[in-house]
């Protein structure tokens, strides 16, 4: 609690107190309005100060002048009336106050829980130096740099692991509970907690460029695109006060008149009551508040799990994607080789693998290191002589006697080898042994454990279409496709292509539904800005996903999207329940006071419990679970 | 020219005509309020002296809210 908020607790206790008392304690006659007055002023008068200023600076009808209106019309009655009925006045400034109060501490509560989430900020480094080590605040080193992270420390900036192994904690990060080991030569992301051992890190970006200040900059940007529901309730706002007070107007006047001219008694106490009671209910702060608070509550959450959202606008089209695109390679498949088939002539699978790691074994290309991961056991490299690496080919050496060819089919050719004519398509790599063929490796790209699953579980939650957008040749697209589950795939395609193959499909989805493209953000921060909602997976370490994404997950888990798009739906429907219930709860109470059911007591508790209500509906969007 | 400040304001709604109030003051291409966050982003039209504006637009606010506060 704050020090505004204290002394409002305060005055409200006080006040509570006081009216306790006068109702106990038998006074009449002027004493008694007295000392009603003296206690509405403890708690009003802050309210009345601020109406009282709203007109010298020209803005009647906030909800200050409302109050203040209503409650001194509540007086002005009771003594007009004699009914010195003067606890109404009081108690409908006192349960606004309380409500007031209520609010800025809920709101206050929600933003530190989003303070704490995101106290990711490192505040130190240890760098080394010549002269032993100092400590320095992050912004000061440079790239390059050599620095000590201590267990238990925050990874100050990215950099790349020179000496030591250690767990990383990345749930301040990713919502991923499960630390990731690293260990020499391995990159370690900034906003990382390092675990168990002291790792010695060269930097390799300035805190300036660092993950860990990029995610700071994008949660606390002032500019977040607002909801088509904020737009909405702040026009609502803006012309619901005046309308209320317009009919409280016609409402004090109108019957009366009617009255008189039928020559029946005016009635002008109660039209005037009736009216005031209007204006109790004229205030629109449930809906004013409560809107903005499920959609920061809403983004708390999803950042929480590891998804930065960039505005509550992509919070509200995320709830509303029908059409979801993907980028194949980082996306849905690792990005990685593998071995997926081998098949071999006249020796054994094993054998025939064997061989091809042996010939690889000097390179580094991608496939390469796929083969060598297949064999899995370690390569006596004496054994092998005359590694020749031919650019666009393959590999040829001596092993065991034999000459060995690996490589593609121009290889195999050059080797004289002939391929027996009904191989299927797809990437594979040749192998021949003293230039007669062997067989060949299947090699492709893995699919992620989860992304069929995270597609079936998307397809559950009501994506109509799932689209698969990819560089490669068609017979791996089906391959990947078919694994995966997705709906539709196009293959062979340029980066270009792919902007184009979207826009395609942003004319064909239904109106009103989103279109979201899912991508690594490496190559296709095009393509991320074309679709309704761009989402970069794996935005740790990828500053350039983190810029061209709406939203980023960070994490490069498919689940995660299912998460989003649980968070988003659940948040945008507790948006819509709130507008709704508010909205029914305010124009009931209309129309029972403006047919004299209700009175100012129902009024309050109807504006204060709905607003209570609704903040309170609000911050369940900041708990909803994954 | 764009600027992030911290504000202190209590009701949403007030923060709306803040939002309001901010943009339409002289010097300021753009507003934008998060009363979340309790920040103001405002955006300068070219050669707009900031202190000067930003003084502008505390006055305005504070005829639409007495109590509130900007840091610049």
């Amino acid at each position: 609690m704050n020090k505004k908020q204290k002394k409002l607790l305060f005055r409200i206790l006080i006040s509570f107190a006081l009216t306790a008392l006068l109702l106990v304690v038998p006074i009449s006659g002027v004493y008694r309005f007295i000392c009603y007055f003296a206690v509405y002023l403890v708690i009003g008068f802050d309210i009345l100060r601020k109406a009282a200023k709203g007109i010298l600076n020209g803005r009647v009808f906030d909800e200050n002048f409302l109050m203040s209106i209503a409650t001194l019309g509540a007086f002005a009655l009771a003594i007009y009336t004699k009914s010195g009925d003067y606890l109404e006045g009081v108690a409908v400034m006192l349960f606004y106050c309380t409500g007031e109060l209520f609010q800025s501490f809920a709101v206050g509560k929600s933003r530190k829980s989003i303070a704490a989430l995101m106290d990711i900020r490192p505040d130190r480094a240890n760098l080394k130096t010549e002269n032993g080590v100092v400590t320095v605040s992050p912004q000061e080193i440079r790239a390059g740099d050599i620095i000590l992270v201590d267990p238990g420390e925050k990874v100050p900036l990215d950099g790349v692991v020179l000496k030591g192994a250690s767990s990383l904690n990345t749930s301040a990060l990713t919502g991923e509970s499960i630390p990731r080991d690293v260990s020499e030569g391995d990159e370690v992301i900034s906003g990382c907690v390092n675990m168990t051992g002291a790792l010695e890190v060269r930097v390799t970006k300035t805190y300036e460029d660092s993950t860990v200040n990029k995610i700071l900059e994008l949660v606390s940007s002032a500019s977040s695109k607002k909801s088509r529901f904020e737009a909405f309730i702040s026009r609502f706002a803006r012309v619901y006060t005046p309308i209320v007070c317009g009919c409280a107007a016609v409402l004090a006047l109108v019957p009366p008149s009617v009255n008189m001219l039928l020559s029946l008694p005016a009635g002008f106490d109660i039209w005037l009551y009736r009216a005031l009671t209007f204006l109790v209910v004229s205030c629109p702060c449930a809906l004013v508040i409560s809107v903005p608070l499920s959609f920061f509550a809403g983004l708390g959450c999803a950042s929480k799990n590891g998804i930065l959202i960039k505005g509550s606008n992509y919070l509200e089209a995320l709830s509303k994607t029908e059409y979801m695109v993907f980028d194949k390679t980082g996306t849905l498949t690792k990005g990685e080789f593998s071995v997926t088939d081998i098949v071999s002539f006249g020796i054994s699978q094993e054998e025939l693998l064997r061989f091809a790691a042996y010939c690889e074994c000097a390179s580094s290309h991608p496939i390469a290191q796929s083969l060598k991961k297949a064999y899995g056991k370690s390569i006596n490299r004496d054994a092998v002589r005359n590694i020749k690496e031919l650019a666009g080919r393959g590999v040829t050496a001596e092993a065991d006697g034999k000459v060995i060819a690996v490589g593609n089919a121009d290889l195999m050719e050059e080797a004289g080898a002939a391929i027996p004519s009904s191989l299927p398509k797809g990437n594979s790599v040749h192998v021949a042994l003293d230039g007669v063929y062997a067989g060949y490796l299947l090699i492709s790209d893995t699919v992620k454990e989860n992304s069929a699953n995270a597609l079936g579980l998307l397809k559950k939650a009501g994506i109509k279409k799932t689209v698969m957008l990819t560089g490669d040749n068609a017979f791996e697209a089906k391959r990947i496709s078919d694994t995966v589950g997705t709906d539709e795939f196009k293959s062979g395609l340029y980066p270009h292509q792919k902007v184009e193959a979207v826009e395609e499909y942003l004319l064909q989805k239904p109106k009103r539904s989103v279109l979201a493209f899912v991508g690594d953000g490496i190559n296709d921060a095009p393509v991320l800005s074309r679709a309704d909602v761009g989402i970069a997976m794996g935005g740790m370490g990828s500053d350039a996903a983190i810029e061209a994404a709406d939203v980023v997950l960070m994490d490069d888990d498919p689940m995660q999207l299912v998460s989003a798009l649980k968070i988003s739906r659940k948040c945008v429907g507790i948006v819509y329940g709130n507008i709704a219930f508010s909205l029914l709860v305010k124009f009931s109470c209309l129309a029972l006071t403006a047919f004299g059911v209700s009175d100012m007591w129902f009024a309050i508790f109807a504006d204060v419990g709905v607003m209570i209500l609704a903040v309170l509906n609000a911050m369940r969007a900041f708990y909803i679970k994954k | 020219m764009k600027k992030i400040y911290n504000i202190e304001v209590d009701c949403a709604n007030c923060a709306n005509l803040m939002e309001k109030a901010a943009a339409n003051t002289e010097g300021v291409l753009s507003a934008s309020v998060n009363f979340m966050l309790l920040k103001m982003e405002i955006e300068f039209a070219d050669g707009a002296n900031e202190k000067k504006v930003m003084k502008s637009v505390l006055k305005a606010c504070r005829r639409i809210e007495p109590d509130c506060e900007i840091e610049f």
